[in-house]
């Protein structure tokens, strides 16, 4: 029997009096997808937040690989293996692919130089490159500005960047939302061979054709709690579509806008 | 397996998108210019020294301001910063007798600090610099003259050279560097002598080797350290680098000392070598330090710029400002010209910012 690694138990956030997350409980095993569905304000955002260690939950228990989760920080919990992807802040525009890719994580390619340590740019240069073409993904050199990406290449250079430094865990927020079709399937891709690779993956998304393509389970959160976890053999596509939106709502616009609008 | 749309760049556009392009470009230009219509005399060893020293003046200067503006901040403050210290260090050492070492390590941790306070008010209240800064402007100029005018009486202290005279760390701001070297050049009759035997041009002045020492480091820094990485990743976009755990706030804080740092050297340099201290050295510092950086490549809005490049702009504005007086033009014309390269500067590096992001 696996080992979940990451564990969250009756979790809740409030910022004042406001209920952000009102008692979350989920569980990730290594090697599967969980994907996290649900409308905008259901708590999504707070919830890998709390994940990824950005606002302190204010009570229930949050433990990594069997340990409880002391004094969350995002430095903490990156160097415990969980990495998060945000949409479009993962990267930095006009910095270079391979200043990206340590950006933060220098150690890796600093190098003794006198008193001093300094950046080793041909072994970055050599690092980023051989990791973008191993997800498939051929760049001019290394050393070409990331504005010069297109956006699934830039959430593949990010994801790449975090698997590279042994995350074990990848929280991925909206990875394909502002991506078009060929653009999502690459990230959908890698999100896959993440997998394969035995990393766990929370892919939080409104899309459920992208969930459903990849996920292995699926949460769905509304109104800051859980409407339950479900394995994908136990739901279709149409049946997460209207437990994300909380069932009547879709039922609704079907009547006014006639039946193709199930097919939203 | 290659993509085909991945095609070799030709080499000048890549030479195209460095940051370095506008000034490279800046400097080979002006130094045509003052070629075709300048005095032969502005070449000579005498006229490269006084152009130098007037880049080396505002380089000093740039090199704090280019890696704050990649940090994506403004430091408004310089100029006041410069006349500031150098009143703390005249007043101290001419006023108190305080060994003038002792004043300039003091001026350089007043200083500092007034850096860090500046860099902590904007990254914990989160207002742009420019305000903040443009408050510090004006609480310094006037803490300078106001404190002056209470301790002395008057808003020039003046005697530092006796004051100081045979200092160890006031000739490391004041003196002159190659001594030996321009009296050996000038027994071989390279340089010219006066009458009396000692040459023409004695020496190269400090400032010049702290001009080029501070651009080296700062050049190291940005290109090869991580926190180099850090400074474009800060100036890049805040959230992401905090995301990707660079410690931004620190950053920031750090640039914003080191522009008081800088601002110091020159307050230094000045005071040791002028001798004197006046409450109203240094004004529009900041701005000339800031045009130095923006025809040196960066963009105002961060993230973006070589130290390089600084330098380099510094170079043109040294140029332009002395050469000026070697041509027939009225030296009036100066600022005119000033203002035109600034804009032909920043239109040309906006244009080259959208063409890496388009490649």
């Amino acid at each position: 029997m696996k080992k979940p690694i990451i564990e969250i138990k009756d979790v809740k956030k409030h910022f004042g009096n406001i209920i952000a997350l009102n008692g979350i409980s989920m569980d990730l095993y290594p090697g599967e997808v969980m994907c996290l569905l649900g409308d905008n304000g259901a708590g999504k955002s707070t919830l890998i937040k709390t994940l990824a260690g950005v606002h302190p939950k204010s009570s229930g228990t949050y433990k990594v690989d069997g340990k409880d989760v002391v004094d969350p920080t995002p430095e903490t919990l990156l160097n415990a293996g969980i990495a998060t992807v945000y949409q479009d802040l993962s990267t930095i525009p006009l910095m270079s692919i391979s200043r990206n890719f340590f950006l933060g994580r220098e150690y890796e390619i600093e190098k003794k130089w006198g008193p001093f340590k300094r950046l080793d740019f041909k072994k970055a240069n050599k690092i980023a490159f051989d990791a973008m073409k191993e997800i498939g993904i051929n760049i001019r050199e290394a050393s070409q500005a990331v504005g010069t990406l297109s956006g699934g290449e830039r959430q593949c250079l990010a994801i790449a960047k975090a698997v590279h430094f042994g995350a074990k865990v990848l929280i991925l927020d909206e990875p394909t939302s502002a991506l078009g079709v060929a653009q999502s399937s690459m990230v959908l891709k890698y999100i896959l061979q993440a997998r394969a690779n035995n990393l766990a993956v929370i892919f939080i998304t409104h899309n459920v054709y992208h969930a459903y393509a990849v996920g292995d389970r699926f949460t769905i959160l509304n109104r800051g709690q859980t409407l339950g976890t479900f394995n994908k053999d136990e739901v279709t596509t149409a049946d997460l579509q209207e437990k994300m939106a909380g069932g009547k709502v879709i039922q609704d616009l079907s009547q006014e806008l006639g039946e193709d609008s199930k097919n939203l | 397996m290659t993509d085909e749309r991945l095609s070799a760049e030709p080499f000048f556009s890549r030479f195209f998108k460095k940051p370095e392009f506008t000034s490279v470009v800046g400097v080979v230009g002006v130094f045509l210019v003052f070629f075709a219509i300048a005095d032969d005399a502005m070449f000579n060893l005498e006229g490269v020294l006084s152009w130098t020293e007037q880049a080396a003046l505002i380089g000093i200067l740039a090199v704090g301001a280019c890696l704050l503006m990649i940090g994506g901040e403004f430091d408004l403050s310089v100029g006041s910063m410069i006349g500031f210290s150098g009143m703390v260090m005249a007043i101290m050492t001419v006023e108190y007798g305080v060994p003038a070492w002792i004043s300039i390590i003091s001026a350089f941790i007043i200083s500092c600090s007034l850096g860090f306070l500046n860099g902590y008010i904007v990254v914990k209240t989160k207002l742009p610099s420019f305000i903040v800064t443009l408050a510090s402007l004006f609480i310094l100029r006037g803490l300078t003259v106001a404190i002056s005018r209470m301790l002395t009486n008057q808003t020039l202290v003046g005697g530092v050279t006796e004051a100081s005279e045979g200092d160890w760390l006031a000739s490391l701001f004041g003196g002159e560097a190659f001594t030996g070297l321009f009296l050996y050049l000038a027994d071989l009759g390279i340089i010219e002598k006066f009458a009396d035997g000692t040459p023409v041009v004695t020496g190269i002045k400090m400032l010049l080797v702290w001009w080029i020492g501070l651009t080296i480091i700062g050049i190291v820094i940005l290109r090869l350290t991580k926190y180099g990485n850090w400074i474009y990743a800060t100036g890049g976009d805040e959230q992401a680098s905090k995301n990707m755990g660079v410690p931004t706030d620190k950053v920031k804080i750090m640039l914003f000392m080191a522009t008081a740092f800088c601002a110091t050297v020159f307050a230094a340099c000045q005071v040791f070598d002028y001798g004197s201290a006046d409450a109203q050295r240094g004004l529009l510092k900041e701005f000339e330090a800031i045009i130095a950086v923006v025809m040196g490549g960066a963009l105002l809005t961060g993230g973006y710029g070589t130290v390089i490049g600084a330098c380099l702009g510094a170079l043109i504005f040294g140029i332009v400002n002395i050469g000026i007086s070697y041509t027939a033009i009225d030296s009036d014309w100066f600022r005119v010209f000033l203002g035109m390269m600034l804009l032909g500067a920043v239109m040309l590096s906006n244009s080259v910012r959208k063409k890496i992001m388009r490649s």
